[in-house]
């Protein structure tokens, strides 16, 4: 779980650090009047959907990491023989990375009010996305017919599993992706659709953060990372 | 004021309850009656917190209960007072954390010399090993389990051909010598618990655990699973008898190693074969 | 897992927004069954859990009479014993305990105690109701269902749950309670979100973080565990999942059952218990720290004072929040985990002790010099206080790993966690249900049932739980469908059993004397008016009672003092609304 313990403790300092701001040590029945809240006094000083999308995020961490520890928990047995990466991922990867470029620059085109720009990218993230999709169903398929099967060995378990899990997250994204491109087409792009773009992307580079964490977990570069959280451990 | 009396005979009727009661732990057959000792202090450190806090509300609901033209006094915090319970507290805590600790360090620390003693648990029925002549434990796996090797030791390792093996039977302990047991499940999680030593711990399959103890008085004593095993789980008992030394030898004598288990087995099945010939 | 982003659509914007018109519903249905009214959302969540709730209450009184009189009550044959426990196990914790205090009080009280309209994604927020009722419904359909419900435990360990000496385990039970626990799982998340964003951005004009009531402390920080520490439950739910449906191996070793060797290899039961505790110890703070926010605003608003130590309390609060996530593996002293883990978790465990006793001094510190009126919401913070202190002072036992060892799963460990996360919590939520029942309603409970009903409760729950000590201090183990001969149970320890199974009676038949007041009182309670403790926090100074759908009329309200305000020295009143801005020259440095 240390993995898992590692994570929390990012969360706890992100916590720590607001709530340092939160006048945590005043007495507040001595402050009575207005004055004492702090807080920028406008209409919308941060979009509650991105606090909401960032809340998200940290609870879709929690997951992954819970599975990325029980992988590790698991390795220990002697019976774990590793999965051969199937050669697609590096292209997949490349698919997955295109499509946050798209969306970033969907993202940059609204807010500068190029529509027909944004428009484009959002379509061609869209595209993207569904490839990369199609592209991790024909790594499972060669993996399949190289004799890794789901119950064959653990760590093909957890290959399919995990993949699986970070695919349904990605199609979750789509299904948004698709609201937000229906949103986009009347014109002009309004301050509301150019949210949704922009929480689009900031769920897609997160995606493939998770991805890129999950490729280095399968390739056995996170071996080494093991190899040196146990010595701290022990 | 209903409330005041009923909270007063509350705690009252608490601490009698547990000087008086009948129900308290059975007498203790192993050495771990400092695990015992852990308990008492606990005991006396949270009955009084407990006594404490409940005269405390009571005194507090009589002497402040609403009455008319009464009014509340003004008292945000105290932090002096605050740290000083804090202080009490953490104090309390260390009281009965560190002699926990100590013993749990006894407790984990298997003593050089201590015999070794395997259960086994299945659904819903113990069995028990015991090194033979060579005072070694065979290896085993799960995975050989068969009618007639139901341990699933290996048939090919030296060590595992003296061993004793008592299927569904009773195990016996010689007092005064320390014993670690191993404890080995071949399907759900069990618990290998005897009331009386106190110690028990979980049997996992796939995994070897283990504590140990010292059996420090003679007697008979019942086996229980402790770990929700299924349907049988309050069926699934066994017995322990705690011999004195020469008792001990005599069982010791009587009971039969793996290879002497596997040769009957193969005349039985041998036996059969003939049987059956002619019916074909 | 669902996206959630979904809800963003249909976001309100900041508390702010004036624009009222916005929240009115436009048909009976959307007003009253697809609501997206938090206020609605809140008496939705809170019918269920407790419909569910007697479900689980009517499987204890089935299981006790097993206990108290083995043998006589031929229909409950060992399997029906152990799927009774486990649901009644599961119903509890999950389905009434969570869902009430976080999707029952935490949508009600949040908006209307931080001066908010509503939730800030309402559309999510209705999604995560219908979802829970989905995931209820899937759970209630296992009692149907060939086989029957999971008899695993409500722990579900596997190689156990999922194997044929389980009730449940090759049939649909076990299927149906993964799948149910995964459907909560994503409709609390998107609860949770709400209850979360809300709290950070829909605070109105005014309301700090330390003038927060901590009713909002405590289900803010449960929330947030809520939502760190189910992914753990979820996690274990989709790999038993597999086990179980595709027979791969996480948690399945090579197993012999019943004399036949099954295709799994090499997987560890351990894992699993670590990954179901990394959630359930949370959970059980989960269920604690509303309970703790909620009864320090009822022990302060009945006793005319202000919370001893609000900021020892706030603190106290997040402090154990966060510790909470470091003891799990305190469920599993004698679970065959490395034995050298329980040196750190016994320690961290103990040091948990310490804030949580420090909100008990504070709590009757602020009935020291108070001004006690014995109403129903009192009486039920009371009993809380000593229940959970009798239930948390047990846990120092269960928690000092050593004491563990021969207490663990037995009766002991069952009186110990029902007296602090079953009994302890309950009180609390009844108490709440008397103290905000007028304002959901507008109407006051009546005060002779409601006597009826604390007294036998309280009284009854202690003298169930307090003698179940002992019967495992003798050494009888949990989960025993029945004990039969055994000699070092004495037959007195039986008369026990049977006074105990009496009680429990009482006390399950005393609860529907409060069903019926809850709905006698709906039209014949005494109108209760707009604040009828005269409470300073903001839902008691909503302009109608019933609050409307919007809460707060044309205004929202702007807050100009904490939510303690009671008994200040020269204020004519005993108490000042958070919202009212003089009188500002009261003494306000104390003695100390």
């Amino acid at each position: 779980m240390s993995v898992t313990l590692i994570f929390l403790a990012v969360i706890a300092a992100i916590a720590g650090w607001w709530l340092s701001q939160q006048r945590m040590l005043s007495k507040p029945w001595l402050e009575v009047g207005q004055h004492h809240d702090t807080r920028p006094q406008g209409p919308r000083p941060i979009e509650p959907a991105k606090i909401g999308l960032g809340v998200f995020l940290a609870v879709v961490g929690a997951l992954f990491t819970l599975f990325i520890s029980a992988y590790f928990m698991r390795m220990a047995s002697t019976d774990w023989w590793s999965t051969p990466m199937p050669k697609l991922l590096w292209l997949n990867t490349a698919v997955l990375a295109s499509g946050s470029l798209m969306l970033h620059a969907a993202k940059v085109s609204a807010e500068r009010h190029r529509d027909d720009a944004s428009r484009t990218a959002l379509i061609a993230a869209l595209a993207l996305g569904l490839a990369f999709l199609v592209g991790q169903v024909f790594a499972w398929r060669e993996l399949t017919d190289a004799g890794y099967l789901l119950t064959g060995n653990a760590a093909n378990s957890f290959f399919y599993m995990i993949t699986g899990m970070h695919g349904l997250h990605i199609i979750g994204g789509l299904i948004a992706l698709s609201r937000t491109i229906l949103a986009t087409r009347k014109d002009p792009i309004d301050a509301k659709a150019t949210l949704s773009i922009t929480l689009c992307a900031t769920y897609w580079h997160f995606m493939l953060a998770v991805w890129i964490v999950l490729f280095a977990l399968f390739s056995g570069w996170a071996n080494d990372f093991i190899d040196l959280c146990r010595q701290i451990l022990t | 004021m209903a409330v005041v009396v009923i909270l007063v005979l509350l705690a009252a009727g608490s601490v009698l309850f547990h000087l008086l009661s009948p129900w308290w732990w059975t007498p203790i057959a192993s050495n771990w009656n400092y695990i015992d000792n852990t308990l008492i202090i606990t005991f006396w450190i949270t009955g009084v917190v407990f006594v404490a806090v409940v005269l405390f509300m009571a005194y507090c609901v009589f002497r402040f209960r609403h009455r008319p033209g009464n009014r509340a006094a003004y008292e945000p915090e105290n932090t002096k007072l605050e740290s000083w319970l804090a202080a009490g507290t953490t104090l309390g805590v260390a009281a009965m954390l560190t002699p926990g600790l100590f013993v749990w360090h006894q407790f984990v620390t298997v003593p050089d010399g201590a015999g070794q003693v395997e259960v086994v648990g299945q659904q819903w029925l113990w069995s028990f090993r015991l090194p033979g002549a060579d005072g070694k434990l065979g290896t085993s796996e799960t995975r050989d389990i068969s009618p007639e090797n139901s341990l699933g030791l290996n048939r090919n390792d030296a060590a595992a051909l003296d061993d004793i093996v008592i299927e569904g039977g009773e195990l016996h302990l010689e007092i005064g010598k320390p014993v670690k047991m191993l404890l080995r499940s071949v399907d759900v999680l069990h618990d290998f618990y005897v009331p009386e030593f106190r110690a028990k711990m979980d049997m996992v399959p796939g995994m070897v655990t283990y504590f140990w103890l010292t059996p420090t008085r003679t007697g008979t004593f019942e086996v229980l699973c402790a770990e929700l095993c299924g349907v049988g789980h309050p069926q699934m008992r066994g017995t322990v008898v705690v011999d004195s030394p020469e008792d001990y030898q005599t069982w010791l004598a009587s009971q039969q190693t793996f290879s002497q288990l596997m040769a009957k087995a193969q005349t039985k099945e041998t036996a059969q074969a003939g049987n059956a010939a002619p019916a074909r | 897992m669902v996206d959630i982003r979904s809800g963003t659509d249909g976001a309100l914007g900041h508390a702010e927004v004036e624009d009222v018109e916005l929240y009115h519903p436009h048909s009976w249905w959307t007003r009253y069954v697809f609501s997206q009214d938090a206020k609605i959302i809140a008496v939705q969540y809170a019918s269920t859990a407790i419909a569910i709730g007697m479900v689980a209450l009517v499987l204890s009184w089935l299981m006790r009479l097993q206990l108290g009189f083995p043998g006589q009550f031929a229909f409950i044959d060992a399997e029906r014993y152990y799927q009774f426990i486990t649901m009644h196990g599961m119903i509890m914790v999950i389905y009434l305990l969570t869902a009430l205090f976080l999707g029952g009080f935490g949508n009600y009280l949040i908006p209307l105690m931080l001066g908010a309209r509503d939730m800030v994604f309402p559309y999510a927020n209705m999604l995560s109701y219908w979802l829970y009722l989905l995931a209820v419904l899937v759970l209630v359909s296992s009692f149907f269902a060939p086989g029957g419900p999971t008899g695993a435990g409500w722990t579900l360990y596997p190689p156990q749950a999922v194997l044929s000496g389980t009730p449940g385990g090759k049939d649909w039970g076990i299927l149906l309670m993964l799948s149910s626990l995964i459907l909560f799982i994503i409709g609390f998340t998107m609860g949770g979100l709400n209850y979360v964003v809300t709290v950070l951005q829909g605070r109105a004009r005014g309301m700090t973080l330390m003038r927060m009531p901590l009713t909002i402390w405590g289900i803010f920080t449960a929330t947030v565990m809520a939502l760190l520490a189910f992914p753990a439950l979820f996690v274990a739910c989709v790999m038993m999942m597999f086990d179980r449906v595709l027979g791969t191996s996480f948690f399945m070793p090579a197993i012999v059952e019943m004399g036949e060797q099954l295709q799994h290899g090499g997987g560890s039961p351990i894992l699993f218990q670590h990954l179901f505790w990394f959630f359930g110890h949370p959970e059980v703070y989960i269920v604690a720290l509303p309970a703790f926010g909620i009864v320090s605003d009822l022990i302060s608003t009945h006793a005319r004072k202000n919370i001893f130590g609000y900021r020892m309390m706030v603190w106290a609060i997040v402090v154990i929040g966060a510790l909470s996530f470091v003891v799990w593996a305190h469920h599993m002293y004698v679970s065959g985990m490395n034995p050298y883990f329980g040196f750190f978790f016994a320690t961290t465990t103990l040091i948990i002790a310490v804030p949580t006793a420090l909100k008990v001094y504070n709590w009757v510190l602020t009935l020291w010099r108070g001004d006690i009126h014995l109403n129903l919401p009192m009486l039920f913070a009371l009993g809380f206080i000593v229940t959970f202190v009798n239930g948390g002072l047990t846990g120092l036992f269960l928690g000092n790993v050593v004491v563990d060892v021969p207490l663990s799963d037995t009766m002991f460990v069952v009186a110990h966690f029902h007296m602090v996360m079953g009994v302890a919590p309950i009180l609390v939520i009844f108490g709440a249900i008397y103290h905000w029942y007028p304002k959901v309603t507008g109407r006051m409970l009546n005060e002779a049932m409601g006597q009826l009903h604390f007294w036998v409760t309280f009284v009854g729950a202690y003298l169930i739980f307090f003698p179940m000590h002992y019967l495992g201090l003798i050494g009888v183990p949990r989960r025993y469908y029945e004990m039969g001969e055994t000699a070092f149970v004495p037959a007195s320890a039986h008369t026990l059993n049977e006074f105990i199974t009496i009680v429990a009676l009482i006390v399950g038949a005393v609860q529907i004397v409060f069903l019926f007041n809850l709905v006698w009182s709906i039209r014949h309670g005494r109108d209760a008016g707009g604040n009828p403790w005269r409470a300073t926090t903001l839902e008691w100074q909503t302009p109608e009672t019933p609050p409307r759908h919007g809460n707060w009329g044309k205004e929202l309200p702007v807050v100009y003092r904490w939510a303690y305000d009671y008994s200040v020295p020269g204020a004519p009143e005993d108490f000042i609304p958070q919202n009212q801005p003089g009188p500002d020259n009261l003494t306000r440095e104390t003695a100390t």
